[in-house]
């Protein structure tokens, strides 16, 4: 009870320091904690987004262009699949199925994607979920129809029955004149429901939509820009990797795709602990403030502390309460954190979702959420250790009353 | 059996020059249990030096002080703090209360290092001195006798077995100084407390029997016969 009343008292004393100090760990935690779980989460959640997909086969290019492109929906395609490899893949005892993806198109920065119905009406893109259709219908193979994902359609601000014509190119230049839009019209017929992957982002038509858009190479009209692939049993994926990747050299066959992003966190992770170093280094900037904060007050608690010691309070209680009220501003400063942590994990969410349509979900529990603040209150009571031992060395009697 | 037993002890402090300057020199002093002592003492003769020593707060060069039979010289600062927690109380000539804290707040941090806290015990105190309705003032807020009467209630919030008071009544006026010093002897005789009383003021003085000066016991506050 005395360690706490000394620790309140000296807190409301230097109340503008103690406000300016937790304030400056709040930023620090709030940092540590976002970088730490948007590097965590974005990680988990891109190495599971695989759509229900067990790998992509596209035209001969990196693994992982593959993957972001046909099942996030992010680079460009890196060529063609003819039909016939379409279907020598279909025919494959070991695929369960696969569904074509054509692309090339965008409506105002939203990618049109060329797929079958099958791709809505048999697949599950997540354990036992399949795509719902929120308003109207699937589109009909044949029709200039379109099935807008849900975030897609809430952005551009289509509803059914309205109609658009589809710009070339996959992305939309800032400068309107320099877009090029088709002439066929596209209906829409249906609205999916959020699914929380990047197919919210897309605008899906028929397949054979992107084949036969006007100024599309003729000659490539039945080609497809990737195929997505469901295998019966997974381990397949590995003779289909030697057939296509080792023995092949004209298509490319990634597989797993978990193991593909995975790959990518790889190249990317030393920016990862960039990121961390630097929330590391501001925390610990922020526990060096607690140091100076209380080492600059120690002139002006001289006599306080001397006060208490001619009360009977021992050395060590006013170390330690030094060292508490460090570890106190610290705490004051890692619960502040959490609306840095949530407003900053908030904003980043929301680019992350707008970009690639894949949601991180900011309230989502983590070890972070015990280990920073901890790690935070530690390295305060760490500093609090300088201007502690210098309330321990103060000298009683010259710190009283003068002399008589 | 004394409760305060003092034999040849000496402390002085170095001149910038290096020269050491004596400031306590007391061949021997002694306190009864429950004893009330005034000192006379002008300024510079060394009271508060003298009062620290006994304290435990400075630690002199050599001698004996002995309270309740045990030694602090040479006792270690943990262990002087605890002394001083548990069986001194001690009233500052300027006050020294803690001004970020309550007046309750700083009776209880009287007791708080001995016998415990006791916020009960520390509002009856306050009470007894007439500042039961000042319980939550700072003491900024309060004025000068009521500072003092908290200093006073402070000091004796432990029960301590001995009171050092510091001209406790330098700061206030006639009035308040003998009011202030009434409190400290009726609260002294109460905890059937000793009280050892350092002053220069003469109207305080004469409220004791016998009043030795402190150059009668210390022979550092004597004038210095001048060199040939």
């Amino acid at each position: 009870m005395t360690l706490w009343l000394l620790v309140r008292r000296s807190l409301r004393q230097h109340l503008l320091s103690t406000i300016v100090t937790a304030l400056s760990l709040s930023l620090a935690g709030g940092l540590l904690m976002t970088v730490w779980s948007l590097k965590t989460q974005a990680r988990q959640t891109f190495e599971r987004m695989d759509g229900g997909w067990d790998a992509v086969l596209g035209a001969r290019s990196s693994k992982l262009q593959l993957v972001l492109n046909a099942i996030f929906h992010l680079e460009a395609s890196p060529g063609n699949i003819r039909p016939a490899d379409l279907a020598t893949l279909a025919a494959n005892p070991a695929v369960k199925a696969v569904v074509p993806l054509a692309m090339g198109d965008n409506y105002l920065g939203f990618r049109i994607v060329g797929t079958t119905t099958n791709h809505f009406t048999d697949h599950e893109f997540a354990e036992a979920r399949k795509f719902r259709v929120r308003e109207g219908r699937v589109f009909e193979d044949g029709y200039r129809e379109a099935l807008l994902g849900a975030f897609a359609a809430q952005k551009l601000g289509l509803k059914i029955g309205d109609e658009f014509k589809p710009y070339h190119g996959l992305n939309y230049a800032s400068k309107p004149s320099d877009n090029v839009q088709h002439e066929e019209i596209y209906v829409v017929v249906g609205i999916l429901d959020a699914s929380n992957t990047p197919a919210d982002r897309v605008v899906w038509i028929p397949v054979a939509g992107i084949q036969n858009m006007a100024g599309h190479d003729p000659a490539t009209a039945q080609d497809v820009s990737a195929a997505l692939v469901k295998l019966r049993d997974p381990a397949a994926g590995f003779r289909l990797d030697q057939l296509y990747n080792k023995q092949g050299d004209r298509l490319t066959f990634a597989w797993p795709i978990g193991t593909v992003m995975a790959q990518l966190f790889d190249k990317i992770g030393w920016f990862d602990n960039v990121l961390t170093l630097v929330a590391w280094l501001v925390a610990v900037v922020a526990a060096a403030s607690v140091l100076a904060s209380i080492y600059n007050s120690m002139s002006a608690r001289r006599r306080d502390l001397a006060i208490l010691r001619a009360l009977g309070a021992r050395r060590r209680i006013i170390f330690t309460a030094i060292i508490a009220e460090a570890t106190t501003i610290a705490a004051i400063g890692a619960a502040c954190g959490f609306f840095v942590h949530f407003a900053l994990l908030f904003g980043a969410a929301t680019l992350v979702r707008t970009q690639t349509g894949v949601v991180i979900e900011p309230f989502q529990p983590g070890w972070v959420w015990l280990w920073a603040p901890a790690a935070l209150m530690g390295l305060a009571a760490l500093a609090g250790t300088v201007p502690a031992f210098k309330a321990y060395d103060v000298d009683v009697a010259s710190s009283l009353s003068p002399e008589s | 059996m004394s409760l305060l037993e003092i034999r040849a002890l000496r402390k002085g402090f170095r001149s910038p020059d290096g020269h050491l300057l004596p400031v306590v020199d007391i061949p021997e002093f002694s306190l009864a249990a429950g004893q009330a002592v005034a000192l006379a003492g002008p300024s510079g003769t060394g009271k508060t030096t003298f009062l620290n020593l006994i304290a435990g707060i400075l630690t002199p060069d050599s001698g004996s002080i002995r309270i309740d039979g045990q030694e602090i010289v040479g006792m270690t600062e943990h262990g002087r703090d605890r002394l001083r927690a548990n069986a001194i109380g001690y009233i500052f000539q300027s006050f020294n209360l803690l001004q970020g804290f309550t007046c309750l707040e700083n009776v209880v941090l009287g007791m708080s290092f001995g016998a415990g806290a006791n916020p009960a015990r520390a509002t009856d105190l306050l009470r007894r001195v007439g500042l039961g309705d000042r319980l939550h003032h700072f003491p900024r807020q309060l004025s000068t006798g009521q500072q003092q009467r908290v200093a006073v209630a402070r000091a004796m919030a432990g029960k301590p077995r001995l009171v050092l008071a510091d001209e406790p009544t330098g700061n206030l006026d006639p009035a308040n100084a003998r009011e202030a010093l009434a409190l400290i002897r009726e609260t002294c005789t109460e905890n059937g407390s000793a009280l050892l009383l350092v002053s220069h003021d003469r109207d305080i003085l004469g409220a004791f029997d016998n009043v030795p000066s402190l150059a009668d016991i210390n022979r550092a506050a004597r004038p210095q016969p001048a060199r040939a």
